[in-house]
């Protein structure tokens, strides 16, 4: 396997984007990266989205979008798996420059839901989850993602109280990051007294509904070594891949998200690391109880312990390990498929030092959790600086 | 052999508002609305149920109690109702499916006011007395709706009684001696396609509708078996308030004691297609081996069903083994205000 | 948006809590599946899943989805059955959602869960009550 690098990262703002369309979206984030990367040729175009059918009305974006870039001919493929699509668009270019049958491609996500009212959102969504058998009876997916917050309050005594903390850091985070869709300092009181959504998840422990796109410029180490000038060569070094039962009556274990623990599992030995190399997290917290059981699923804390290590600080910047520097899904925006994308491109910003005040001093080695549903997919990148 | 019921079962649903609660949306008088029908709080549907729901439930009790009667044994099944969820496809076919009783066996969905419950009884018991099929199931079931601030919505309510009938002489555990029914074309109460509210002759309701046919049935089936009113241990007429089926049973010659344990309407309020066949089942949850009891229904339009029944001994070893009526009736209420009401009864124009 | 053709495949599993027990290794599945989840095989046997359970983890869904509206707030749990098996249902007849609790005894009913509109099929399963008397 040949060593793959980011050498391009470009995302737009993350927010109600109304006056553009996917296709615009997507466009200004693909040449933001392809700008920053400064490469000559794209070998193949990836696409992480989860439901353009049902959001826009529209698929093959395969064609439309390389279309789109003026780059009609190129290979392109759209990748799907729900919230993680993202994730697997990186995972999709990564295994093609890997296997030596690209060598430069553009990683893209991008997601357009504002164009639906919020009931087809929330349908479009409800997507991720089992429809027949979890979706026939009303559930949400603040609903699914509360079932989960309930078991593990009921198991290791996490707290709502805990749960608030981790938006408020979240927040906090989110007010440095230009890109961000929300830009407000959230106390613990203003938390828990929002809105209920599900109980006992409030307003301000759901990722809102957003439009945005990401997009990273990958090629090989080799390659990236012409590039780089000064800048640090920030080289993936780990990638894991995994599933997990789709409904919820089908896991084994509430308290735990398999399918990320399989996924680190995965990654951490490809890129022969552990928890403890780890300078910079993103995660996934499509919801405050998912970014404290993905902790937990990564290693970073001891099952049940992940809930008072946020209360604690442990996972702000300038603690022990710093986790949604970049704001998170609460504050940045959870643009779906282009997640996993952006998650990268902080961590790669990151390993750059290039994240202004989000900068966490000396990071070298990250990795971005990205997830799909209910915890029915997850995928798993590590990124480190290249010596 | 005779024909006679093997299982019967009945459906209440918790949810229940107080007539206070009606009377106070409308500035009614409560206190004299109470007097005057005899009702004190109706049972409300929650927005989960309705007729086919209420029958599944009320048949599974029925099955509980039919000491293993396979429900692929059945050969007929009848839903009467005035609330079938559906204007144009079956209740009866639904509750069949989901008991696990198609695909041989006759099902039809029965109407006629507040009698299709006895109508549906009516026909299953024939079909096994004409030897057609081994057992077959009435159902007489409804969630019907009171026009708001129409003395009507004081008692519409909703519940369900189903039987299984069978000439098993070993299953019986009520034998059916006697049927008659008493139908005229009487214009007392009826509903056009497509209201959502049925409209009734106010006054002309009593006297000329209920009273008349309900006791020329009651009457008839009396005199052509040679019974009397002292013959009966319990007699349940239908119950469209409190006060109808006391006083026409006391016309006939009823004792309070006779009436009593089938008069479910105070509390309860009028099921309509499942008003006395739900008194039924609270009368054979209590009835002793041996007893008769008469069960005469209404239904405007106007018509009424009478049975003859006799109780026999398995009554008490199977009357157990599912919910009992009257614990349905009086324990585990979820009360609700007005609000809650219209939203649950649809009274609320939604969205589009 | 439920056509009437796989509302009526689902006839069984809705209607009837039909499920199946792997041949090989008796591992219950509900809904059926192709194969055992478990073990690989492709032989199974029917049975029918008791209706008696207890509450496994829930929620109280205040923010519905399209056609729930009337239903809000809309109690949602995981419920267990036999060991191991377990399913998705809403939790019906509470008079307050705050009395629901993890480990409570529920009963299945035969309720309506949704409708496609006031013109649409309307779509029957079953939900789980709070069993009292346990």
């Amino acid at each position: 396997m040949r060593d793959v690098a980011v050498v391009g990262v470009g995302m737009t703002d993350f927010g109600e984007l109304w006056g553009k369309s996917l296709r615009t979206i997507w466009a200004e984030a693909a040449l933001a990266a392809l700008a920053d990367a400064e490469v000559q040729k794209i070998d193949l175009i990836t696409i992480g989205c989860m439901s353009p059918g049902l959001f826009v009305g529209q698929e093959h974006l395969a064609s439309l979008l390389a279309d789109e870039l003026g780059m009609a001919g190129t290979a392109a493929s759209r990748v799907e798996s729900a919230c993680a699509s993202g994730g697997l668009a990186l995972r999709t270019g990564f295994a093609e420059i890997a296997s030596g049958l690209s060598d430069t491609v553009l990683v893209t996500g991008v997601e357009k839901m504002n164009d639906v009212d919020g009931a087809d959102a929330t349908y479009a969504l409800g997507t991720a989850a089992d429809q027949e058998w979890e979706g026939f009876h009303g559930i949400t997916f603040p609903g699914l993602y509360a079932m989960l917050a309930r078991a593990h309050m009921q198991r290791f005594g996490t707290t709502v109280e805990q749960l608030a903390a981790v938006a408020v850091k979240n927040h906090a985070n989110g007010l440095l990051n230009p890109h961000a869709q929300y830009h407000l300092k959230l106390t613990i009181e203003s938390a828990l007294a929002s809105t209920m959504v599900a109980d006992p998840l409030r307003l301000m422990d759901c990722s809102p509904v957003t439009d945005g796109a990401a997009a990273l410029v990958l090629t090989t180490v080799e390659k990236a070594e012409k590039l780089a000038g000064h800048r640090p060569i920030v080289k993936i070094s780990g990638s894991g891949l995994a599933t997990d039962t789709i409904s919820l009556a089908n896991r084994e274990d509430l308290t735990e998200l398999k399918a990320v623990r399989l996924a680190a599992d995965r990654a951490y030995a490809m890129a022969g690391k552990k928890p403890e190399d780890l300078d910079v997290v993103e995660v996934h917290d499509c919801f405050t109880i998912a970014e404290i059981m993905a902790t937990e699923a990564l290693g970073l804390f001891e099952p049940g312990k992940g809930a008072q290590a946020a209360e604690d600080g442990l996972t702000a910047i300038g603690g022990k390990i710093p986790v949604n520097t970049s704001g998170g899904l609460k504050s940045k925006g959870h643009p779906v498929g282009a997640t996993g994308v952006a998650q990268v491109a902080e961590i790669a910003t990151q390993l750059r030092g290039e994240a202004g005040d989000r900068q966490v001093a000396g990071a070298k080695t990250g990795l971005a959790q990205n997830m799909g549903g209910s915890g029915g997919s997850s995928i798993v990148h590590i990124l480190e600086v290249a010596s | 052999m005779s024909v006679g019921i093997v299982g019967y079962g009945a459906f209440i649903p918790r949810r229940r508002i107080k007539l206070e609660e009606i009377a106070k949306v409308w500035g009614a008088d409560a206190p004299s609305y109470k007097r005057g029908l005899q009702l004190h709080e109706k049972s409300v549907p929650g927005a989960d149920e309705d007729t086919v729901t209420m029958s599944v439930e009320a048949a599974r009790n029925a099955f509980a109690r039919s000491g293993g009667v396979d429900p692929v044994e059945v050969g007929a099944l009848y839903v009467g109702s005035e609330s079938h969820p559906y204007a144009v496809k079956p209740s009866g076919t639904i509750v069949a499916e989901a008991i696990g009783a198609t695909p041989d066996i006759h099902i039809a969905d029965f109407e006629f006011a507040c009698k299709a419950g006895t109508e549906s009884m009516f026909v299953a018991q024939a079909l096994v007395r004409a030897g057609e099929v081994k057992y077959a199931i009435g159902i007489g079931a409804d969630t019907s709706q009171g026009a708001p601030g129409d003395a009507l919505e004081y008692s519409a309510a909703a519940g369900a009684a189903a039987f299984i009938f069978g000439d098993d002489d070993d299953r019986n555990l009520a034998e059916i001696l006697a049927t008659y029914s008493w139908t005229t074309d009487t214009p007392d109460f009826w509903r056009r396609e497509y209201m959502h509210y049925p409209r009734h002759g106010s006054r002309f309701t009593g006297e000329p509708a209920y009273f008349r046919t309900t006791m020329s049935s009651a009457k008839g089936i009396m005199e052509k078996n040679g019974l009397k009113p002292g013959d009966f241990a319990h007699a349940i007429f239908h119950q469209p308030n409190g006060k109808f089926p006391m006083r026409v049973g006391k016309k006939l010659g009823f004792t309070n004691e006779q009436l009593e344990t089938g008069w479910l309407s105070p509390w309860l309020g009028n099921t309509y297609s499942g008003a006395s066949p739900i008194g039924l089942t609270a009368v054979l949850d209590i009835a002793k081996p041996g007893d008769l009891v008469l069960i005469t229904s209404f239904g405007s339009g106007a018509g009424s069903d009478s049975f003859v029944l006799r109780v026999t001994d398995r009554v008490e070893e199977v009357r157990d083994l599912a919910a009992r009526t009257r614990p349905q009736l009086d324990e585990n209420q979820i009360y609700v205000d007005y609000g809650t009401y219209a939203k649950l009864r649809g009274k609320i124009r939604m969205a589009e | 948006m439920i056509s009437p053709g796989r509302s009526w495949r689902e006839f069984p599993q809705r209607y009837r809590l039909e499920a199946e027990k792997c041949t090989v290794c008796g591992k219950i599945h509900y809904p059926p599946r192709v194969t055992c989840s478990k073990c690989g095989a492709r032989t199974f046997e029917s049975l029918v899943l008791p209706r008696e359970g207890k509450v496994v983890t829930f929620t109280v869904v205040r923010v519905p989805p399209a056609g729930f509206t009337e239903q809000t707030p809309l109690p949602v749990a995981i419920v267990e059955v036999m060991d191991g098996v377990r399913l998705m249902v809403q939790i019906g007849d509470v008079a307050d959602p705050d009395e629901i609790e993890i480990g409570m005894p529920v009963r299945l009913e035969f309720r309506r869960i949704s409708s496609d509109g006031e013109a649409g099929l309307i779509f029957y399963g079953h939900k789980a009550v709070p069993r009292l008397d346990a």
